[in-house]
């Protein structure tokens, strides 16, 4: 049990001019369960490294008080769990149960304790392996359910869950969810960020909007907050519920095939696939983990060399060098034709200002300056990233970043796109702008790919899908 | 790349020794045979070594695939040592134009060779044979090293292999750029450097947030840490470390005795 007082909290980052929260007056009792929105940036993970006790002293500066059943967090640290966002960095052993045990060992739980108490947690969390199994082999959803079990081993009064299905596919994400449904219990007060609001509502009994600016704007049960703030909510990006998004069909039919694959495969990744790639025409590949979808990205996008089978460009795309496939060509004439989106966006970065960033394709294929400079201008504008144009770009916010990956892959305008997951994490904002974007770009007489596990997505936007097995 | 997961039968009489214990005794080996420059000392140890194999579970075909940067990096020694050594006392050998091959320098060439073998051998066998977090857990528990490393070098360890798939998606994003260096050394060096540096930022930020995530579990409390897999370090495991002490006296006692003992320093 453990209930949250905040009295006028405010944290701003060292070096930072702007405060991450602020003006802060909330409580949270024994046992509640809260949903924490508000737009990007409103300070939500902030919030919870607060609680958690995991902002330093030196590592910024505080105003007014958070207080954990009346203890400073540095103090209440035993009474708190986290759950972060990305998997990968929050196991610490090589075998499941030794990472559960770990925060046990740390906290000088007897001996003879830990391993019942493993077991206990991996079976709250529904773990469907035994204590051998190596982290590494699980996948994303069972990664973050080991977590979650490494933290509910520790049975903390305050359980504090930040994004943790972000990074997953929907298989992954509702392995999560059933898994915190599961480990509900009324002595344990639960805080959960979250962008994906409709599915997370039948884990919490409260919602909480933080005001981008200082504050709380809305607080109440979901249906009080969102029949208040629903539309002002939408708007600035958060998933509200039961708003359906108008699709953006193809405003006339697809043009010549730009990209076509016969009998493509590398294996063991990826098995033989057929399949053409038009002007004017958004094809959207699906298939569950493990199919191969990203590597298919790569083989038609000409990063990768064909295992199998071939890739061939024709003129349309290509213009003179026909004869050659792709993953031959030099990069500056790739960039040019086909423009890539990987899944994460800083994979894609190399230079140190926005600017440069998106100025960096044109420059490279030989733009003269002039041209550069209104080029980047009006991605700048188009994605709302004018504000940020001397911003290094791995200090962005996840959809800033992406937006920028987006834009960088259009600064060489080329016909053909290729996207791997490119609506991953992202708030409704962001989101919307995607479609509208992609959309306009096929009705601009582009192809557009996109490799995606996002249902909405492919109904909002796909003229035509290819689904691939797993292997 | 020499790889790191052990590749022995557990139940092996020495594989299931401490870690320690064999961390100690490859460390005592290694350290005696490092005293001597002459062949015989070595090749006698190299013999023993082999001769242990089974008693640690390892196939000889396996160490040589774990070994085989050991055998390339042997010959590239072997090759520069008979061509450029100074020393070329002894019977000519072989005398082709410009390469000379006495009977001395193939000795002292051969004699190097050895050396690097018996000294690495020991530390390949441990690896072979240790699961690293036994080898963590041992060194918190029976060596009394800080948890604090031991296990944020585990954790750490554990990202290792994500490295080179982030190199394989970072260069190929930089080529989806349109950044690629063609046939110009310099800008292929500077696209390498260029590479790096973003696999190093995104090095710093995982492991910055698997930091956060460790001590949000308690690994900066200051409570006495408990163990939950306890390891023994029983008489066996000094009788191996003892074991490996005699065998290596007994090696270097048998190259002074046949005279060819050459010590390294003096």
């Amino acid at each position: 049990m453990a209930a949250v007082t905040l009295r006028g909290f405010g944290w701003r980052h060292a070096g930072r001019k702007r405060w991450a929260v602020r003006d802060l007056d909330l409580r949270v009792e024994h046992g509640e369960r809260v949903l924490l929105l508000g737009p990007s940036g409103a300070g939500k993970s902030t919030l919870l490294a607060a609680l958690a006790g995991l902002l330093p002293e030196d590592t910024g500066e505080q105003e007014g008080t958070v207080e954990i059943d009346g203890l400073d967090p540095s103090k209440a640290r035993e009474r708190v769990g986290i759950v972060f966002q990305d998997p990968e960095s929050q196991l610490v052993m090589a075998r499941s149960g030794d990472d559960v045990a770990f925060g046990l060992e740390n906290r000088g739980v007897p001996a003879e304790e830990i391993w019942p108490r493993v077991d206990e947690a991996l079976r709250r969390v529904g773990f469907p392996y035994d204590r051998d199994r190596p982290t590494a082999a699980l996948s994303g959803g069972e990664q973050q359910r080991l977590a979650l079990a490494g933290v509910l081993a520790l049975r903390p009064g305050l359980l504090l869950l930040d994004e943790p299905t972000a990074n997953l596919d929907p298989t992954g994400a509702a392995l999560v969810r059933n898994a915190v449904a599961r480990t509900r219990d009324a002595d344990t007060t639960l805080i959960l960020v979250e962008h994906r609001v409709a599915e997370s509502l039948p884990l919490v009994d409260r919602v909480v909007v933080l005001e981008p600016g200082g504050g709380v704007r809305a607080d109440g049960t979901p249906e009080a907050v969102f029949a208040a703030h629903g539309d002002a909510l939408a708007a600035e990006g958060v998933w509200v519920p039961g708003r359906p998004i108008p699709p953006r069909r193809a405003t006339a039919p697809a043009g010549d095939v730009l990209l076509a694959a016969e009998g493509l495969g590398l294996p063991p990744r990826l098995g033989a696939v057929d399949l053409a790639v038009r002007g004017g025409e958004a094809l959207a590949v699906l298939g569950p983990n493990g199919a191969g979808k990203s590597t298919l990205a790569l083989l038609l996008g000409g990063l990768l060399k064909p295992g199998t089978g071939q890739v061939t460009a024709t003129a349309e795309l290509a213009g003179g060098d026909v004869r050659t496939p792709p993953h031959r060509w030099r990069a500056p004439a790739l960039a040019r034709r086909i423009g890539s989106v990987f899944q994460d966006p800083e994979h894609q970065f190399v230079t140190s200002t926005v600017f440069d960033e998106l100025a960096l394709g044109p420059r490279r294929t030989g733009r003269p300056e002039p041209e550069v400079r209104s080029t980047v201008d009006a991605l700048l504008e188009r994605l709302r990233l004018s504000a940020l144009a001397a911003a290094n770009p791995y200090t962005l916010s996840g959809g800033e970043a992406r937006r920028l990956s987006v834009a960088t892959a259009l600064a060489t305008a080329p016909r053909l796109l290729i996207c791997d997951e490119p609506t991953f994490g992202q708030d409704r904002r962001t989101w919307l702008e995607l479609v509208d974007l992609f959309a306009d770009l096929r009705d601009a007489g582009h192809g557009v790919v996109t490799v995606t596990h996002d249902a909405e997505f492919v109904a909002a936007l796909a003229d035509r899908q290819v689904l691939l097995e797993r292997r | 790349m020499i790889g790191l997961e052990p590749v022995a039968r557990p139940d092996a009489p020495l594989a299931r020794r401490n870690p320690v214990a064999k961390l100690a005794a490859a460390l005592v080996f290694s350290v005696a045979l490092v005293a001597t420059l002459d062949p015989v000392a070595p090749a006698i140890a190299i013999a023993v070594e082999l001769a242990a194999l089974p008693l640690f579970g390892v196939r000889l075909r396996v160490l040589a695939r774990r070994a085989w940067p050991l055998l390339a990096s042997a010959g590239g020694i072997l090759v520069t040592l008979v061509l450029f050594a100074a020393e070329r006392s002894g019977r000519v050998l072989v005398d082709a134009g410009p390469v000379v091959v006495t009977s001395g320098v193939l000795l002292t060439a051969l004699g190097l060779v050895l050396r690097m073998f018996a000294v690495a051998l020991p530390g390949v066998i441990v690896v072979a044979t240790t699961d690293p977090t036994d080898l963590a857990d041992a060194l918190v528990q029976n060596a009394k090293a800080p948890a604090r490393f031991a296990y944020g070098a585990l954790a750490a360890f554990r990202l290792v292999p994500l490295l080179g798939q982030e190199w394989r998606m970072i260069s190929m994003a930089r080529r989806a750029r349109g950044v690629d260096a063609g046939r110009n050394p310099l800008a292929r060096l500077r696209l390498f450097a260029s590479t790096a540096f973003t696999l190093l930022v995104g090095a710093i930020r995982r492991g910055t947030r698997l930091a956060v995530a460790m001590d949000a579990r308690g690994f900066d409390a200051t409570t006495p840490r408990t163990v939950a897999r306890r390891q023994h370090f029983g008489k066996a495991d000094a009788l191996l470390v003892a074991g490996a002490a005699v065998l290596a006296g007994g090696a270097l006692t048998a190259s002074v005795l046949l005279g060819t003992f050459r010590p390294l320093i003096g």
